[in-house]
């Protein structure tokens, strides 16, 4: 089983759209792959709204700790406000109080509390759950806004992702990652077999790939790049490969500005469910089929 | 007065709104200070050229263990909420990239066997950018977890002066990088596209400012691309649109390049400037005085 991730750096370079597309070539045509998908974007979940999911499964996750301060018990002595690093301790003419959105679940003040009025209380952070679609398992999230902690669920979310494919012994997973390189990057990136970065012409995304680029050589990922919306500027994508020549990464694509892609979009489909025969379908087919050879390429080497 | 820029989806305009924005009253003589606070990608630099004069590591305090004084008993690997420092046998093993730089472990220390080492996580720069802006920015280092110290320490480092209109460039998505940047805004402008994408996600930034008691308005982007889902949405709730962008080529091969709206198009220079008014109607009274 090998496990592909998807990223940009820059956020709406197309990732998810692209995702659905292969998610889709990957479980048809004439050697399907058994392929399980993972959105790993869990504060923008949007791989559900083109795969048409039913639910199967609906689990609550539980982010971190968020401290609690006892009103009645409170000696008012201000020790958590002078040990709290994030702010989050607040005081007013009521007393002292934690702000659970500043908190950070550590716990400080639990422990220097001479009173002992502060206690950890888990927190509800969003949900997880399991579904079918048209082109396999999908697993996904909802992590509640303002809340924490979205590396730990994308680490569960492709934790669940990876335990079904092994146990339904499945071929491919498809994780859709989140944009940025911070703890959500990294824990998508983490145990990926393949790395597949989708760029978009533009000085911000040319600047935002080599970031993420850079996240996959850490990670000892290998890595490929595929340009969306590539003739929205030419320069700039020639740009794009001349550096990835250098820096012998391989581009193995250019996907044109397509107005099927948005058009599929609001009828909740994959561009190449809604007109296979337009040109960013067409290019997503040859994308495909180097994605393909390089899956093949690895389970030969490892 | 402070203006964040934010969505729940990427890439629908946040950094060519703030730059925009930025630029467009900047011309007006206001004075501007613009942050971006997206540091795990941030792009606004590439928008307004500033020339960075002065910078200052970003750092957290992490544990170290002085061995000879540590007696073993572990209660620094119990308090850690985040597994970031375990005991083995005598000697305790510090995680840094898992510590979150809390200080627990050294308040509970009875043999005070731990002090505290910077690690660093980022960058902060800033300098002149285009139209006198004073712009600052964060850039988390490559393999760093952590984007949010390094917000917070941007905003304490380049604090800007009261008389002066601070541009928020926030990150995307809804969870606590956005809460960091957006903290103490007295605005959140939410960009978003009208495709089914964006009304998903502008709903999650909504939640977001909700949450936060934000006053919140919407522009438009990319105008006619797509459904009329987010007007929709906008309506039935009195979220005021406050500017439509229309989906252009030209547009976008001019932001593609580094062009802010202005420089694309320079009648977007009294638009910008007629949205700042529009967005001073609809701030709340009280909202400044909390």
């Amino acid at each position: 089983m090998k496990q592909l991730v998807i990223l940009s750096g820059k956020g709406g370079t197309g990732k998810t759209s692209v995702t659905a597309a292969l998610a889709q070539l990957a479980s048809s045509g004439e050697h399907p792959l058994r392929t399980v998908l993972a959105d790993a974007d869990v504060d923008a979940a949007n791989l559900e709204l083109l795969l048409a999911p039913v639910i199967q499964e609906k689990h609550t996750f539980i982010g971190g700790k968020t401290a609690i301060i006892d009103p009645q018990l409170c000696g008012q002595c201000g020790t958590c406000k002078s040990v709290c690093r994030f702010d989050a301790v607040i005081e007013t003419d009521e007393g002292f109080h934690i702000d659970p959105i500043a908190c950070e679940g550590c716990g400080a003040c639990v422990y220097q509390c001479p009173a002992e009025t502060i206690r950890m209380e888990p927190e509800v952070a969003g949900q997880w759950f399991k579904s079918g679609s048209k082109f396999g398992p999908l697993f996904h999230a909802a992590l509640t806004p303002a809340q924490e902690n979205s590396g730990k669920l994308v680490s569960l979310v492709k934790e669940q992702a990876k335990q079904h494919a092994i146990k339904d012994g499945a071929d491919l997973t498809l994780v859709d990652g989140p944009p940025g390189i911070g703890c959500a990057v990294i824990s998508a990136i983490s145990g990926a077999d393949l790395a597949l970065i989708v760029s978009e012409p533009t000085a911000a995304g040319v600047h935002d790939m080599k970031r993420v680029l850079d996240i996959a050589k850490q990670f000892s990922v290998p890595v490929f790049v595929c340009i969306n919306k590539a003739d929205i500027y030419l320069e700039g994508a020639d740009s794009i490969e001349a550096f990835c020549q250098q820096n012998g990464i391989e581009v193995i694509g250019r996907i044109p500005f397509d107005p099927a892609v948005t058009e599929a979009m609001v009828q909740g489909q994959t561009v190449i469910n809604y007109n296979a025969d337009a040109p960013a379908s067409a290019a997503l087919i040859g994308i495909w089929q180097e994605i393909l050879k390089k899956i093949n390429n690895h389970s030969k080497e490892s | 007065m402070k203006i964040a820029v934010a969505s729940g989806k990427g890439g629908t305009g946040k950094t060519t709104i703030a730059a925009s924005l930025a630029v467009a009253l900047a011309e007006q003589g206001a004075k501007i200070s613009c942050l971006d606070c997206d540091v795990e990608a941030p792009n606004a630099h590439i928008f307004l050229q500033p020339a960075f004069d002065q910078s200052k590591e970003v750092t957290l305090q992490i544990p170290e263990v002085n061995t000879e004084l540590c007696a073993g008993c572990g209660r620094c690997a119990k308090v850690c909420e985040f597994n970031a420092i375990i005991v083995f046998g005598s000697d305790p093993l510090v995680f840094p990239k898992l510590c979150h730089g809390c200080g627990s472990c050294t308040l509970v220390c009875p043999e005070h066997a731990i002090s505290e080492i910077p690690r660093p996580l980022g960058l902060l720069e800033s300098g002149p950018a285009m139209q006198g802006i004073n712009f600052a920015h964060g850039v988390l280092s490559v393999g760093e977890p952590l984007a949010v110290p390094v917000i917070s320490q941007l905003k304490k480092w380049a604090a800007p002066t009261a008389s002066e209109i601070t541009i928020l460039d926030s990150p995307p998505g809804s969870s606590c990088p956005v809460v960091e940047s957006l903290r103490g805004a007295d605005y959140v402008i939410l960009v978003t596209e009208p495709t089914p994408f964006g009304l998903h996600d502008l709903k999650l930034a909504l939640q977001l400012t909700q949450e936060l008691d934000l006053p919140a308005g919407v522009i438009l982007n990319r105008d006619g691309i797509g459904d009329d889902g987010v007007e929709k949405y906008c309506e039935a709730g009195g979220l005021p649109i406050l500017m439509r962008i229309p989906f252009e080529r030209q547009i976008g091969a001019g932001i593609a390049q580094g062009k802010t709206l202005v420089e694309i198009h320079p009648e977007y220079l009294q638009h910008f400037q007629d949205l700042y008014q529009l967005i001073l109607t609809l701030i709340p009274a009280n909202q400044g005085a909390r």
